[in-house]
C-alpha cells in the first residue's frame, strides 16, 4: 500500500494502480475520452492529465497511465492542467464540429470553441480515441479495422478501405465508439446489417425465430470455442 | 508473386518483428507494394492485414502506387530550405502538374520531398534515380526536367 | 582476417599492421562520404586508380578512400601523404595531373589549393587550413586515417585496444564508473548521462538486456551521425561492444535511417569483418563474452528517433511513442531493460576507456564534457562538419571556423537543435555552446545541427517550415500534437499569406503552452519551440506580417512584389529567359520590366540577376 495526496486529500492505495483508478474510486472526477474499463489505457486524448509532484519534480502526466507512489502529490485541477484540457476540447471540437458529445463535455467544463480554429468540413466524428481498434484487436480478436497513415491524415479504416474479409460484423466497435462515428445499419426486417461497407447476413434464433447475430460472428465463435454452429444459434434471451 | 514474397519472409525467418525490412525488400522487388503482395506478407508472416496496412501507410518509405521512370527527390532539409528549396518544389509541381508524393499519370515522373539528405554543402539538392544534382535553383530545376524529356510551357517562347 | 583469440594477439596484430605501413610512402587519400560522392567523386576515384595503373605506380603509391573529413563545402578533396598536401574542389579529370606533378615531381598545383579568404594566402598543408586548425577533431579526425571498408586500417591506428582493455582489464561496474566520471552525456540531443543509463540498465530486472545504437538522425540539416557511421563504423561498433559488456547485454541493434544506404553498407561490412576477426559475436577476443548486433533500417519517420517509437518500429509496428513513466532502462524493447544511445555517444566511449575519464573531463565545460560534432549549414561560407570542445562560442563556430556569411550578407540568426530547438539571434553569439547554455535562452544544442540564416531569411517563414515539418512527422496518436501543431501551422500560414489577425501571437503562445504540457512525447512537447523562440527574438517581424501585411525579409510570396530597378538593369535579358511565365521582359540593352499580373514570385529572376537589379519589397 502507498500513501498519496490527491487534491489535498490523503489517500491510501495499492501500489501498481493508476492515479485515475484511485481517484475515481475516491469520488474525484477526472474527465476522459479514450479510457475504457475493459481496455488497457493508451494515453492519447490527454484529457485526464494531472499535475503530479514526486519529491522535487513536478510533471504533467496522464492519470490513466501514471502509477500511484508513496508521497505523490496530485492536483487534478491546476492551471496548467485546465489549460491542457481546454486546448484538447477546443481542438477536438474544431475537428468534429458535428459531435454533440464533445459540445456537451465542453459546456460542462466551461470551455468555449476557439474561433481561430476553423472547423473541419469533412463531417468526420472520429476523435481517434482508439477504442474501436483496441476492442477489435484485444477483445474481439480479429483486428479487422486498424489505423492508417499518420498525423492529421491518421484514420481508422478497413485495410485498403475495402470490405474486410476478417470482420465478423459483431458491431463491438460501433458500440464502444463515444461519438457515434462508426455506423451500423440494420435492414427493416433485421435480416442483414451493414458495417464498414460490408453486409452481413443475420442468424435467426432457433427458439424464438428473431434475427440476433451475424452468421459470420457465430462461425467465428464456433471456431474459437469449438461449440457447434447449431448450438450457438440461440439468442441471449432464449438461453 | 506469392512465391517471391514467401522467400523474402523466409529470409527473416518469418520473424514478425522484421515486418518493416520485409516490406522494404518486397518494395524493392516490385518497385512498389502491390495489394496482393501485402496480402501474401500478411498470410506468410501471420500478421493481420490491418497491421500490415497500418505499417505500410505510416512510413513514408512505402508506396502503394507504382513509381515513375524518373524518381525525383528534392531535399527539404533546413539548410536547403533556407537556400530556397521551397520555391524549387513549387516550380517542379507546377511543371509536372502533380503534387509532391505523386506520380505523373504517364508514369514518367515521381516527385517527392525528403527530409535532409545530408549533402548540405550542395544544397539545394535533387536526386534523380540515385544521381545527385546539387546547387539547384528554379531555373536549373526547369532545365533538369526539360533534359529528362518533360515539355515545359515556355518552350514555345524560346 | 582470421580470428583474434586474445588481447595479446590483438596487440601483435595491431603492431604488425602498423609496422607494415611505411609512414614515408606516398599515399593519396580521397573522401567518398555521401556529400563528396554527390559531387561525382566516384569518377575521380576510378580515374586515380586507372592513372596509377597506367603509370605502374600501384605498388609504389598507396591509394585510400576515406569517409567524410568535414570540409564539405570544398569537395572533392584529395590529401597527399606524407606531407598532407591539401587539394580542394578537385576536378573530376585532375587525377593524371596530380599524379604527374605532385606525386612524381613534388610540385604543388596552385589552382587546387585552398585560399584563406581572410589573408588571401594559399594554404598547402591540411593541418594549416584554418577550418581544420581551429577545431579539436578528436573523434571525427579519425575519418581521415581509415578506409571505412578496411578493418586493417582501423587496427593499424590502434583500433579495438579500448575493447581489449575493457574486456580483459576492467570489471563491468568499473567501466560504468569511468563513463559516469567522464560525464559523457547523450549526443543525440537528450544530453542524459550515458553512464547512469548504463548503470540503470545493468541493475534492472529482466533478461535479455538490449543495447541499441540510434542512427535515425532525423533533424534536417544534421548529418554527423551518418558521416561517423559511413566513415568509421568500427569506432561506433567498438563503443557498443564495450557498453554491452558493461551492461551485461548479449544482443544489440543498430537502427539506421532508411535514407542512409552507404552508412548501412559500411556498418554491415564492418560487422562482418569484426565477426570474422573474433571482435564481435561468440567469445570475443577469447574472453567468453558474447555479443552480436543486428541492423534495422527505418521506414522514413522522424518520430522513430524517439526511443519508444524506435522500439515500436523494431518490434514491427507503426512508430508510435508511448508514455514514458517507466523508463526504457527498465522496460524498453519488448518490455526488457534497454539501453539506447546515439551514434556519436558510442563513438566517444573507446576514447574514454583508452585514455581515462580524467583526460576526457578535462575538455569542455563544468556540465558538458568532451567535444561535440556540429553540422554547420545554411548561409555559411564553410559548410561542413565541425568538431570543437564543449563550451566553444557560437561566434567562433560561425565566423572563425565557418568563415562567416556568404555574399557579404548580414548574420541574422542561427537555428540549433532541429525541430525541437530554436533560433538564436546575434546578441547571443558569444554564448558557449553546451547542453545547458542554449536551453536557457529558449533553444537547445540538440543533436548538433546548426543552420545559419541571413537577412534574406524570414523568421516567420522559418517557424512555419519547422511547424509544417512536424505536422508531417507527427504520429497522430495524441490530440495536442496531432491537432495542436496543425492549428499552429495554419495560423502561421495565415500570417505569411497576409491573413494574420490581431491576437494571433498571443494565441500561438497559449496553444504552445498547452502542447508543451499536454503532448505525449518529446516530439510533441518540443514542437512549439521554433515558433516560441522566433516570437521571442523576432516579434517585430511577426507584427509586420500581421499588422502591415509586410515581409521585411522579402520572402513571403503573398506579401511581396517583384520589380526591376531601372538604374541597375543593363538589359542583359537573363531574367526574361529564366522567367517561367513571361512576366519579366524587355529589349536587349534596355531596362526590363516585370508584369506583376503574370509574376508568380518564383524568384528565378532575382536568383539569376548579376546586377542586383531585381527589387523585392
Amino acid at each position: 500500500m502507498v500513501n498519496l495526496t490527491i487534491d489535498n486529500r490523503k489517500i491510501e492505495a495499492e501500489a501498481g494502480r493508476t492515479v485515475l483508478e484511485v481517484a475515481r474510486e475516491n469520488g474525484i472526477v477526472i474527465p476522459t475520452l479514450c479510457a475504457h474499463e475493459s481496455l488497457e489505457p493508451t494515453g492519447s486524448c490527454r484529457l485526464c492529465v494531472v499535475e503530479a509532484k514526486q519529491g522535487k519534480r513536478t510533471r504533467i502526466v496522464t492519470s490513466c497511465l501514471y502509477p500511484v507512489a508513496e508521497g505523490l502529490i496530485v492536483d487534478t485541477k491546476s492551471e496548467r492542467v485546465m489549460n491542457v484540457r481546454r486546448l484538447v476540447l477546443q481542438l477536438l471540437m474544431a475537428r468534429c464540429p458535428e459531435s454533440e458529445q464533445l459540445k456537451a463535455m465542453a459546456e460542462e467544463m466551461g470551455v468555449k470553441p476557439e474561433p481561430r480554429f476553423t472547423p473541419d468540413k469533412d463531417n468526420v466524428k472520429c476523435i481517434l480515441c482508439r477504442m474501436c481498434v483496441r476492442t477489435c484487436e484485444k477483445i474481439v480478436g480479429v483486428s479487422a479495422i486498424g489505423f492508417s497513415y499518420r498525423g492529421t491524415e491518421k484514420n481508422v479504416c478497413t485495410p485498403f478501405k475495402e470490405e474486410s474479409a476478417t470482420c465478423i460484423g459483431c458491431g463491438a466497435c460501433a458500440y464502444v465508439c463515444p461519438t457515434g462515428h462508426i455506423e451500423m445499419e440494420t435492414t427493416e426486417t433485421g435480416d442483414a446489417r451493414t458495417i464498414w461497407g460490408r453486409t452481413f447476413k443475420m442468424q435467426t434464433c432457433k427458439v424464438c425465430g428473431r434475427y440476433f447475430a451475424p452468421v459470420d460472428q457465430l462461425a467465428y465463435i464456433s471456431k474459437k470455442t469449438g461449440a457447434s454452429a447449431d448450438d450457438l444459434a440461440v439468442c441471449v434471451s432464449c438461453r | 508473386m506469392e512465391a517471391k514474397v514467401k522467400e523474402i519472409v523466409q529470409r527473416y525467418s518469418g520473424d514478425k518483428s522484421y515486418l518493416v525490412p520485409i516490406l522494404q525488400d518486397v518494395q524493392k522487388e516490385f518497385n512498389y507494394l502491390p495489394k496482393d503482395a501485402l496480402t501474401a506478407v500478411s498470410a506468410n508472416l501471420n500478421v493481420p492485414i490491418s497491421r500490415v496496412y497500418e505499417v505500410v501507410t505510416f512510413y513514408k518509405a512505402f508506396s502503394l502506387k507504382p513509381k515513375g521512370r524518373y524518381q525525383l527527390s528534392l531535399c527539404m532539409g533546413t539548410a536547403c530550405h533556407v537556400r530556397g528549396a521551397e520555391l524549387i518544389a513549387r516550380n517542379i509541381e507546377d511543371i509536372l502538374g502533380i503534387k509532391e508524393g505523386d506520380t505523373t499519370p504517364d508514369l514518367e515522373f515521381s516527385f517527392e520531398t525528403v527530409g535532409c539528405l545530408g549533402a548540405c554543402a550542395l544544397g539545394p539538392v535533387i536526386v534523380v534515380n540515385g544521381e545527385y544534382h546539387g546547387h539547384m535553383n528554379i531555373a536549373k530545376s526547369t532545365k533538369l526536367l526539360k533534359n529528362l524529356g518533360k515539355k515545359v510551357a515556355t518552350d514555345d517562347q524560346d | 582476417m582470421t580470428k583474434i583469440k586474445s588481447f595479446n594477439e590483438l596487440k601483435s596484430v595491431q603492431e604488425r599492421l602498423k609496422a607494415g605501413r611505411d609512414p614515408k610512402k606516398p599515399c593519396i587519400t580521397i573522401c567518398v562520404g555521401t556529400g563528396c560522392l554527390a559531387y561525382g567523386t566516384q569518377k575521380l576515384v576510378d580515374s586515380f586508380r586507372e592513372e596509377l595503373a597506367k603509370r605502374n605506380l600501384a605498388e609504389k603509391v598507396d591509394f585510400r578512400t576515406t569517409g567524410c573529413h568535414g570540409f564539405c563545402e570544398r569537395g572533392p578533396m584529395v590529401v597527399i601523404h606524407p606531407e598532407k598536401v591539401f587539394y580542394q574542389r578537385v576536378g573530376l579529370t585532375d587525377a593524371g595531373e596530380i599524379i604527374d606533378k605532385t606525386i612524381l615531381k613534388g610540385e604543388i598545383i596552385d589552382r587546387l589549393l585552398y585560399v584563406d579568404p581572410a589573408t588571401g594566402e594559399k594554404v598547402i598543408h591540411e593541418d594549416d587550413v584554418p577550418f581544420y586548425k581551429k577545431q579539436t577533431r578528436l573523434v571525427f579526425g579519425l575519418n581521415s586515417k581509415v578506409d571505412p571498408k578496411s578493418l586493417e586500417d582501423y587496427l593499424a591506428i590502434g583500433g579495438y585496444s579500448a575493447l581489449g582493455k575493457a574486456l580483459t582489464g576492467m570489471k563491468p561496474e568499473a567501466i560504468i564508473q569511468e563513463v559516469i566520471k567522464a560525464n559523457l552525456r547523450g549526443r543525440g540531443g537528450g544530453g542524459f548521462p550515458a553512464g547512469w543509463k548504463w548503470d540503470e540498465t545493468r541493475k534492472a530486472h529482466g533478461e535479455p538486456k538490449y543495447v541499441i545504437c540510434n542512427a535515425d538522425e532525423g533533424d534536417p540539416g544534421a548529418y554527423m551521425d551518418r558521416s561517423l557511421l559511413e566513415g568509421n563504423p568500427h569506432l561506433v561498433l567498438e563503443g557498443m561492444i564495450i557498453g554491452a559488456f558493461a551492461i551485461g547485454s548479449s544482443q544489440g541493434y543498430i537502427y539506421v535511417r532508411n535514407e542512409y544506404p552507404l552508412a548501412v553498407e559500411n556498418i554491415t561490412l564492418a560487422m562482418n569483418q569484426a565477426r570474422e576477426a573474433g571482435l564481435l559475436g561468440e567469445n570475443i577476443l577469447g574472453t567468453g563474452f558474447s555479443f552480436d548486433v543486428k541492423i534495422n533500417r527505418g521506414g522514413g519517420a522522424f518520430v522513430c528517433g524517439e526511443s519508444s517509437a524506435l522500439f515500436a518500429s523494431l518490434e514491427g509496428r507503426a512508430g508510435e511513442p508511448r508514455a514514458k513513466y517507466i523508463h526504457a532502462t527498465h522496460k524498453g524493447l519488448y518490455d526488457k531493460p534497454t539501453d539506447l544511445n546515439n551514434v556519436e555517444t558510442w563513438a566517444n566511449v573507446p576514447f574514454i576507456i583508452e585514455k581515462g575519464a580524467d583526460w576526457y573531463a578535462s575538455m569542455g565545460t563544468a556540465g558538458s564534457k568532451g567535444t561535440k560534432i556540429f553540422s554547420l549549414v545554411g548561409k555559411i561560407n564553410n559548410t561542413g562538419l565541425v568538431e570543437v570542445p564543449m563550451g566553444t562560442t557560437l561566434r567562433k563556430i560561425v565566423f572563425e571556423i565557418g568563415g562567416g556569411i556568404p555574399d557579404g550578407r548580414k548574420f541574422k540568426a542561427i537555428q540549433t537543435g532541429g525541430p525541437s530547438g530554436g533560433c538564436i539571434p546575434e546578441q547571443y553569439l558569444d554564448l558557449p555552446v553546451d547542453f545547458d547554455e542554449l536551453t536557457k535562452i529558449g533553444s537547445m544544442m540538440g543533436s548538433g545541427g546548426m543552420i545559419v540564416m541571413d537577412d534574406r531569411n524570414c523568421m516567420v517563414n522559418v517557424a512555419k517550415y519547422f511547424t509544417n515539418f512536424l505536422v508531417n512527422e507527427s504520429c497522430g496518436k495524441c490530440v495536442p500534437c496531432r491537432e495542436g501543431i496543425r492549428r499552429m501551422r495554419d495560423i502561421l500560414v495565415d500570417i505569411t499569406e497576409g491573413r494574420g489577425q490581431e491576437g494571433d501571437i498571443e494565441l500561438l503562445e497559449s496553444i504552445a503552452k498547452g502542447i508543451q504540457d499536454g503532448a505525449l512525447c518529446a516530439l510533441g512537447n518540443s514542437a512549439p519551440n521554433p515558433v516560441m523562440s522566433t516570437i521571442r527574438y523576432f516579434r517585430d517581424e511577426y507584427i509586420a506580417h500581421i499588422k502591415e501585411k509586410r515581409c521585411p525579409a522579402g520572402v513571403c510570396k503573398e506579401l511581396i512584389t517583384y520589380s526591376v530597378d531601372a538604374e541597375k538593369c543593363t538589359g542583359c535579358t537573363v531574367c526574361s529567359k529564366v522567367c517561367p511565365t513571361g512576366a519579366a521582359s524587355g529589349e536587349r540593352k534596355k531596362a526590363h520590366k516585370i508584369d506583376t499580373a503574370k509574376c508568380t514570385k518564383c524568384g528565378a529572376c532575382r536568383e539569376s540577376c548579376k546586377f542586383d537589379a531585381i527589387i523585392v519589397r
